[in-house]
């Protein structure tokens, strides 16, 4: 996994909520047996239409808004479990969602992938909303060692929790999977006691 | 001791404690099918590892398998190469597989208890949120990601962090024509979608108490769809005898039976959260919008509500606010998913249309759970009542669930569905999901229209 870094960018807005995996890259797309290449079908029934044309009216078709910070309405990632969702996000080139709360499988998901999911308040949402609405250049700048969301030029400054072990991994690029095959012994000390009824 | 039940069999598989929130948690059991499985394979080739334990992981082909001739060569040839890389995977690693030809394939959440591998105090993961549908035997079911398959690969283990526990207790008896399906879909359309996100649910009272094993892993299964992590009902004489039928997977059954008649919730235990429901105000449930939760008694109006999400999301599915459902026309509907695609459910609905006809302008369409529950409705007879009904009968798999294969809704046609999202594009792009219970989809069948099923004359 690539080192987590400060990230200082633009914001694509989705003030949409409850928006499920299945709207981020649905199933029909999930049948590659890579990682690779899910960001040409993010969102691809609301950024194209039957004729794969773009949608205009779709903010990812939109070239005002840019950036590698995607801004999304409460509940994001809700229903499949599919990590596509977040393989998707990160190959279109987000490396950053802000949300006033994430679905938990999605959420860890994420995390595994180095896309970094910020948890605000829905009041502090409404905000960056605002801010993105009034000016779609405004830049946002992300420090997950000091765990800030900061708009230097609206003086907006939002402090966000994340858990340590996952904020090491971010930071260091570790891998979770290489952290457990390190803990195999003491796994497989724990599994010759361990009762399955 | 002040413990839930979550906390006791949560506490017996810590296998180490990382930092105050993440632990290193040992799965029991961990199941695989063809989606969600290849990359973590992929990896482990990358990393030159062995799966940790290939007796505790078991595939199936079922997401992405055609449901009509199961016995050829899979004619999508991107399904068809990642249904052939889960049986070269399995071999490659040695892991156990029940493919489209074998006579135990089916979806992976009803051949885990069919088979007895899902059993009360276990801990259960698979790369699918509704790995929840276990938890009806009074274990620790989630979904997890591909990355977290490949944690569970490589050390039979997962990183996790503790969640937060919420019981749900609903009491009393249901009325005719109310079931399981019509429970959950209440309970969400209630909590809202994201009403559980962070929390275990345990269900619990009389009316679940009173529920069958089918009917248990129906609520338990759509524990997601409210955001929960899991849901799980403690394990009772029901339970028990539910896998009595299936004792050879058990090693000491005596030992067994013992632990699990003890694992109950404390009666000074306390949750997170708490919500109280009365069976008796549940009705028959349809969902109108594109979400779980947009949910109504089937007797009642569409919401008045606003915000571009809402809006959205009626306008997807050319409804208004205020709007009755009832006899609204129909186009398809769809007798499945891990849900609603157990015996009992096909037996509900052969009994509810034995002797009818479908309507002329609707399709139909019923896809077993399993092979082995498509061996038994044909034994019971089941599979030629609904034939003669005009329902088509197919083989087991997702199918219109999450329509990656061929079974797809066209756009903009109305199907009324036993599966659990009615999410925009689920069953195909631009398809208008209708959420019901099994009965309920038997009768819009017969009439090719909402209808209430209390209404309608029982078979």
């Amino acid at each position: 996994m690539k080192k987590f870094t400060n990230i200082s960018s633009q914001a694509v807005p989705i003030p949409m909520e409850d928006i499920d995996t299945d709207q981020i890259i649905p199933a029909r797309f999930l049948k590659s047996t890579s990682r690779a290449g899910f960001g040409a079908n993010l969102f691809r029934d609301w950024r194209y239409d039957q004729n794969d044309q773009p949608k205009k009216d779709f903010v990812l078709n939109n070239d005002t808004y840019s950036g590698s910070i995607l801004v999304c309405g409460k509940n994001f990632g809700c229903g499949s479990s599919r990590e596509h969702a977040a393989w998707a996000l990160g190959d279109y080139g987000f490396r950053v969602v802000v949300s006033s709360f994430f679905a938990d499988i999605f959420k860890n998901n994420a995390l595994n992938n180095g896309l970094l999911p910020i948890t605000v308040s829905q009041e502090q949402l409404h905000t960056i909303f605002k801010i993105i609405e009034s000016d779609a250049a405004a830049t946002f700048d992300v420090s997950l060692i000091n765990q800030k969301f900061t708009c230097p030029s609206e003086q907006l400054t939002i402090d966000f929790s994340i858990d340590p072990f996952k904020k090491t991994c971010l930071l260091e690029g570790m891998d979770t999977i290489d952290f457990l095959i390190s803990k195999r012994e003491t796994i497989r000390e724990f599994e010759s006691r361990h009762l399955v009824y | 001791m002040n413990q839930t039940i979550f906390d006791k069999i949560w506490d017996r598989h810590v296998v180490e404690k990382i930092d105050d929130k993440q632990v290193i948690l040992y799965i029991d059991q961990h199941f695989i099918h063809e989606v969600t499985s290849p990359q973590a394979f992929e990896g482990l080739r990358k990393r030159k590892v062995s799966v940790f334990n290939k007796e505790r992981t078991l595939g199936t082909a079922d997401h992405n398998v055609p449901t009509l001739n199961q016995d050829q060569p899979i004619k999508d040839p991107l399904s068809k190469k990642q249904v052939d890389q889960l049986t070269n995977n399995c071999e490659e690693f040695d892991v156990k597989l029940y493919d489209l030809v074998h006579p135990k394939q089916g979806i992976v959440h009803v051949i885990g208890p069919e088979q007895g591998l899902t059993r009360p105090g276990m801990t259960i993961v698979c790369g699918d949120s509704h790995t929840s549908t276990h938890g009806a035997f009074g274990c620790i079911a989630f979904g997890i990601g591909t990355s977290e398959v490949e944690q569970v690969l490589a050390s039979q283990s997962v990183l996790q962090v503790k969640p937060k526990q919420m019981r749900i207790n609903i009491n009393g008896t249901l009325y005719p024509g109310v079931g399981a399906k019509d429970v959950i879909l209440y309970i969400i359309s209630k909590l809202g979608v994201g009403g559980a996100t962070g929390h275990f649910v345990e269900y619990a009272g009389s009316t679940i108490e009173n529920m069958s094993m089918e009917g248990r892993m129906t609520v338990c299964n759509m524990s997601i769809e409210m955001g929960a992590r899991g849901g799980l009902i403690a394990p009772d004489k029901k339970t028990i005898d539910y896998l009595s039928t299936r004792k050879d997977k058990v090693k000491d059954w005596e030992l067994s039976t013992e632990y699990w008649n003890g694992l109950k919730t404390d009666s000074t235990a306390s949750f997170d959260a708490e919500y109280n429901f009365d069976a008796a105000k549940i009705a028959p449930m349809i969902t109108y919008g594109t979400n779980p939760g947009m949910g109504i008694k089937i007797d009642q109006s569409i919401p008045e509500l606003s915000g571009e999400s809402f809006e959205k999301s009626l306008n997807y599915m050319g409804l208004a606010p205020g709007q009755n459902l009832l006899n609204m026309p129909i186009d398809y509907v769809f007798i499945g998913s891990c849900t609603n695609s157990r015996i009992e459910d096909l037996r509900e609905v052969a009994q509810f249309v034995k002797g009818k006809k479908k309507a002329k302008d609707v399709f139909v369409f019923v896809v077993p759970g399993s092979q082995e529950v498509s061996r038994q409705a044909k034994e019971e007879g089941l599979d030629k009542i609904l034939e003669e009904a005009g329902f088509e009968m197919r083989g087991a798999g997702c199918s219109a669930c999450l329509g990656m294969n061929e079974d797809k809704i066209p756009a903009g046609k109305y199907c009324v569905s036993t599966s659990n999202r009615n999410f925009e594009g689920r069953q195909g792009p631009g398809a208008r999901t209708l959420l019901v219970s099994p009965l309920t989809a038997a009768a819009a069948a017969i009439a090719g229209k909402i209808v209430d099923v209390r209404k309608v004359e029982m078979a």
